[in-house]
């Protein structure tokens, strides 16, 4: 009873300890030097006095009793505060009990994020080792100075801290960011896998090391059976977050990626729901035999609570698609619903005893789709960031307090069953994934090789779950807990530092069949015609099968689902829309205020762009590539890459391109809309005029001018300037769009004076007078090379090289290029 | 079933010409009597017959397909007036699942074939070439099934796609050198490190489980 009157001096945070470790060597008037004076006056008495009771050391006791201290402190304030009226207002006063429990856990966090940017500016550490690894040593580290100090350590674990705050947020983050084509994709071996594999180990573990338990010589006789299926079904849980970190970098097979992605999902629920059911079946047996009628019952509440779950789940998450429609004049609310909606799910579902994991997994994916349509762009992007943050916050801390548990007294060091354990968990391990995957593969049309499995099988990483699990068994069902905290942290330790560090190492040298992610344009358009073909293969054979039921799914999605959750006014891919807005605004602002932004914009990129004119440098070729593959995300979104720790830092970078090519398009559009056509116009001085305007400066005027020609050539004459397609005009078309884009003259342009901008004339006018225009590039031929000669020694001019080109496939392909010009002169 | 094709003999040559199994053969020509209305041969007409194609913004490239004399080795190029059963399990057979017991040469056999009959979807004039136009044919189609996509920004993913190939199949080109088109090297090329065998099969169901027709 005495902790509640512990006045907060006894738990000091990690950081304090550090700020003040001198203090600390003195454990007791250094944590009392923390405290408010007067404050510290009343506990200190308190304190003497409950030290007398006791006859004990405050602070050894205060180590037992680890989970009650939370609750209380808040009230010892004012509870003392009303006993004991102040005698003196203090001038300066110190209150920390007050916001400690708050202030320990922001230090927490504060110091975990710390760590992680310590961690990745030593950049290469994070290809030699998991983050987890890190966070478990920094968390030893604060562990080992809190035990040298004699502190306790903050109350972040509890159990009900741990599954209604620290749990939703990791797995909401896994559900919303799951690979949901490949996953489903590969659904059924996922679900055998994660499912049957979750349980074979958590069997497997459990019964053999009750038979070792029976071994009298090991001094393990007080185990029973229930209690190491408990563990086996906590160990079991894996966590292979740092596999996927790995595999992402080694860019493993599509398959394999998503078997361990999947199980990372998965695993949790289904341990977690044993672990449960099993802990209900420890509190019944201690008060009565359990009988096999409460076997199958657990066994049907096994799947019960599995399959209620996730049918709360997807409610849910319709129900929060169709409130997000409704949420257009209000977008800051957005990432609001689609947070509490998840995490409603997830309370609603653990009201019924249902699995919350799985509910809110359920929920997250099932939402996301709608969602992503509904909501604002900015609350997007707030919420995966959010969803990011939140979770590798819980997971940060989760690592944090197990570093700091490590150390201590409060271990029971059982070498047999340590060991035990750890062979079994690798030989259960490896009979789950070899005789499941002969089974799966007999159905797959391309088996899991030997490789494959030898991977999957040394993906085993056991993490912050199965440490949490173990560290919230209730002490009165399980006297031997210390010996299960221990074995479970030596199994993590093991997984997560040499099977962590080892398996970049050894996928390489295995050398796993890679993915074949090459982000390029052609294979984004191969494999989605692939799709279709095979859809409509399938569709030519009558068969019912994993296409058609995909096809089956997005019909009825389109009919009915997307017709109810996402917004009317909405075209059917949201994001051209919210693009077209946001283009459309830049537009305007841009021509308001003198295209201001932009010039600002392409300042920064102006050096390295001028030293990139000359060759078409492959990261040009992979910003087109970017461009072009994210332009076709209304085709379809291909999103397998995934961190756990991190959102892909490009994706804003792309959106940025994105934009500007839509607003590119757009100004195209409004020449087109304002000025009516402007080829079949002597040289386009209206567009000039119209984009130039807010300059009084003849040079940005021209550059202006220029990017209107680049602009309207883009557009109007993507016939011509996809014709020519050599290295050189690869070059010009992708700076064009760059010119385009950003405005940016090139350098040549500066230096070019007379002649380039007579080609700019030339130019323009092919492209008015398309056809005149060639015979006059034909004639003027020589005369470009004369321009090139002159500057050969510097750098060549860019749409020099361009008009070449242009020409020559203008000259040869002169038939061609009548006949695709055709519409283009009945426009006329 | 029944019928002069089910006779054990033909079907025994079918298994050996095509690699399906014979259940697979006889479910396919169940599906072929189907959509012939009982007639030896199928006609363009009857493809229209299958409702669950007529979402497929491709249908006609796969419909054609089915008819291209390059796919059914009758003739560098046009296109047949009917095919029948055997040439559709012919089709069909270059949407098998690759055997796994194939050595490399055998897969590398396997892949171009599969890959030609792909390359032989995009290039439509049986030229040898896949121009411009046949790609950007073939991205307008494959985005006409979202009516807000313009048509300009299907070409430009065309025209983007054609300067990706060039420079993967070409490299560093002359300058005044032209890209005219993907040929089949080209097209494999592209192909290179994709592994078709995974993408590009169909499951062939042994049992009993066709979708109505009608």
């Amino acid at each position: 009873m005495y902790i509640t009157f512990d006045p907060g001096g006894c738990r000091c945070s990690p950081a304090t300890l550090l700020t003040s470790s001198v203090w600390h060597t003195v454990p007791h008037q250094g944590r009392d030097m923390d405290c408010d004076r007067s404050l510290h006056f009343r506990a200190w008495t308190w304190l003497l006095l409950l030290v007398a009771l006791n006859d004990s050391e405050a602070s050894s006791d205060l180590n037992k009793s680890t989970n009650s201290t939370a609750q209380p402190d808040p009230n010892v304030r004012f509870a003392a505060a009303s006993t004991e009226p102040d005698e003196k207002i203090a001038v300066f006063a110190l209150d920390y009990d007050y916001v400690q429990i708050p202030y320990e856990v922001t230090l927490w966090i504060l110091l975990a994020s710390l760590a992680k940017i310590g961690f990745h500016l030593y950049h290469r550490l994070p290809g030699f080792m998991p983050e987890s690894c890190l966070l478990i040593i920094v968390g030893a580290l604060v562990g080992a100075i809190i035990f040298g100090t004699d502190h306790k350590s903050p109350p972040v674990m509890d159990s009900s801290i741990y599954f209604l705050y620290l749990l939703p947020p990791i797995v909401l983050e896994g559900g919303y960011f799951m690979p949901t084509r490949p996953f489903f994709e590969n659904i059924g071996s996922i679900l055998w896998w994660a499912g049957l594999g979750a349980l074979i180990n958590a069997f497997g573990i459990g019964l053999s090391l009750y038979l070792i338990c029976q071994i009298k010589a090991f001094g393990l006789g007080d185990v029973n059976l229930l209690q190491n299926l408990l563990f086996g079904s906590l160990i079991s849980a894996v966590d292979p977050v740092a596999v996927l970190a790995v595999f992402e970098e080694a860019r493993v097979n599509e398959p394999l990626y998503m078997m361990i992605f999947g199980e990372a999902l998965l695993n949790d629920g289904i341990s977690v729901v044993l672990y449960n059911i099993l802990i209900a079946f420890t509190k019944m047996h201690k008060f009565e035999d359990i009988e096999p009628v409460d076997i199958l019952a657990g066994c049907a509440r096994f799947i019960i609570v599995g399959v209620g779950g996730v049918f709360f789940g997807v409610i849910f998450g319709f129900i929060s698609a169709f409130i997000t429609r409704f949420t257009q004049n209000i977008s800051a609310i957005e990432p609001l619903i689609v947070f509490m909606f998840s995490y409603l799910s997830y309370l609603v579902a653990e009201t019924l005893y249902l699995s919350g994991i799985l509910a809110i997994t359920a929920c997250a994916v099932t939402m996301k789709k709608y969602v992503e349509e509904n909501v604002s762009q900015t609350s997007y992007t707030t919420i995966k960031y959010f969803m990011k943050m939140l979770s590798s916050v819980s997971e940060t801390l989760i690592f944090i307090f197990m570093g700091v548990s490590t150390v201590g007294k409060n271990h029971d060091w059982n070498w047999a069953f340590i060991c035990f354990t750890l062979v079994f968990c690798q030989i259960w391990r490896a009979i789950s994934v070899f005789a499941l995957f002969y089974v799966s593969n007999q159905f797959r049309t391309f088996p899991f090789s030997i490789k494959d499995q030898c991977i999957i099988f040394y993906s085993g990483v056991r993490g912050a779950g199965s440490f949490s699990l173990a560290f919230l068994l209730p002490l009165s069902l399980f006297p031997r807990k210390k010996m299960f905290v221990t074995a479970t942290l030596v199994v993590i330790y093991f997984t997560v530092f040499i099977q962590g560090i080892t398996i970049g190492p050894l996928v390489r040298y295995l050398d796993v069949k890679k993915t074949n992610k090459k982000e390029s344009i052609n294979e984004e358009l191969h494999i989605r015609l692939m799709d279709h073909l095979k859809a409509g293969i399938e569709d030519v054979c009558g068969q019912w099968s994993h296409y058609q039921v995909r096809d089956k799914f997005k019909k009825f999605d389109h009919r009915y689902l997307r017709k109810i959750l996402i917004r009317k006014n909405l075209p059917k891919s949201s994001i051209v829309s919210l693009y077209k807005k946001l283009e459309m605004k830049q537009a305007i602002e841009m021509v308001e205020t003198g295209m201001l932004t932009s010039t600002a914009f392409s300042i920064s990129n102006q050096a390295q762009r001028i030293q990139g004119t000359k060759r078409l440098s492959p990261e040009d070729v992979e910003s087109m590539k970017d461009i072009l593959t994210h332009n076709m995300y209304q085709v379809r979104q291909r999103t397998l890459s995934y961190n756990k720790y991190s959102l892909k830092p490009r994706s804003s970078e792309k959106q940025a391109k994105e934009i500007l090519i839509r607003r590119q398009n757009t100004l195209r559009e409004s020449m087109r809309k304002g000025h009516s056509l402007p080829w079949g116009k002597p040289a386009g001085t209206k567009n000039i005029r119209y984009l130039s305007f807010p300059y009084s400066n003849p040079q940005s005027s021209r550059r202006s001018m220029r990017a209107a020609e680049f602009t309207d050539y883009d557009g109007s004459d993507s016939e011509l300037l996809s014709v020519m397609f050599n290295p050189h005009s690869c070059t010009g078309s992708l700076q064009e769009r760059r010119c385009a884009q950003e405005f940016i003259p090139m350098k040549s342009l500066h230096r070019a004076g007379k002649p380039s901008n007579f080609s700019f004339q030339i130019n323009t006018s092919q492209n008015q007078d398309v056809v005149g225009g060639r015979r006059m590039a034909l004639r003027s031929q020589p005369f470009f090379h004369v321009v090139r000669e002159e500057y050969e020694s510097g750098e060549e001019s860019e749409e020099d090289s361009v008009i070449r080109s242009r020409w020559s496939v203008e000259h040869r392909h002169s038939r061609d290029y009548q006949k695709s010009h055709s519409p283009l002169l009945h426009r006329k | 079933m029944g019928a002069a094709h089910s006779a054990s003999e033909e079907v025994r040559e079918l298994v050996g010409k095509t690699g399906f199994s014979s259940d697979q053969i006889e479910q396919l020509h169940r599906r072929f009597k189907q959509l012939s209305g009982d007639q030896p041969t199928i006609r363009k007409e009857n493809f229209s017959s299958i409702p669950d194609l007529e979402l497929n913004p491709i249908r006609a490239k796969i419909v054609r397909a089915f008819f291209d004399n390059r796919n059914l080795r009758r003739g560098p190029s046009g296109l047949a007036e009917e095919i029948n059963f055997e040439d559709f399990l012919g089709i069909m057979s270059y949407f098998r699942p690759m055997d796994t017991g194939l050595d490399e040469e055998q897969v590398e056999l396997c892949r171009r074939e599969k890959l030609r009959f792909l390359f032989h979807m995009y290039d439509s004039d049986s030229d040898g070439r896949i121009t411009l136009e046949e790609y950007r044919n073939v991205v307008e189609e494959l985005l006409s099934g979202n009516p807000h996509i313009e048509k300009e920004s299907a070409r430009s993913i065309a025209d983007g796609a054609m300067m990706e190939a060039a420079s993967v199949c070409v490299g560093q080109m002359e300058p005044d050198q032209v890209y005219e088109g993907i040929t089949f090297d080209d097209f494999l090329k592209i192909w290179q490190g994709i592994d078709i065998e995974t993408k590009m099969h169909v499951r062939f169901l042994n049992m009993e489980t066709m979708a109505l027709c009608h």
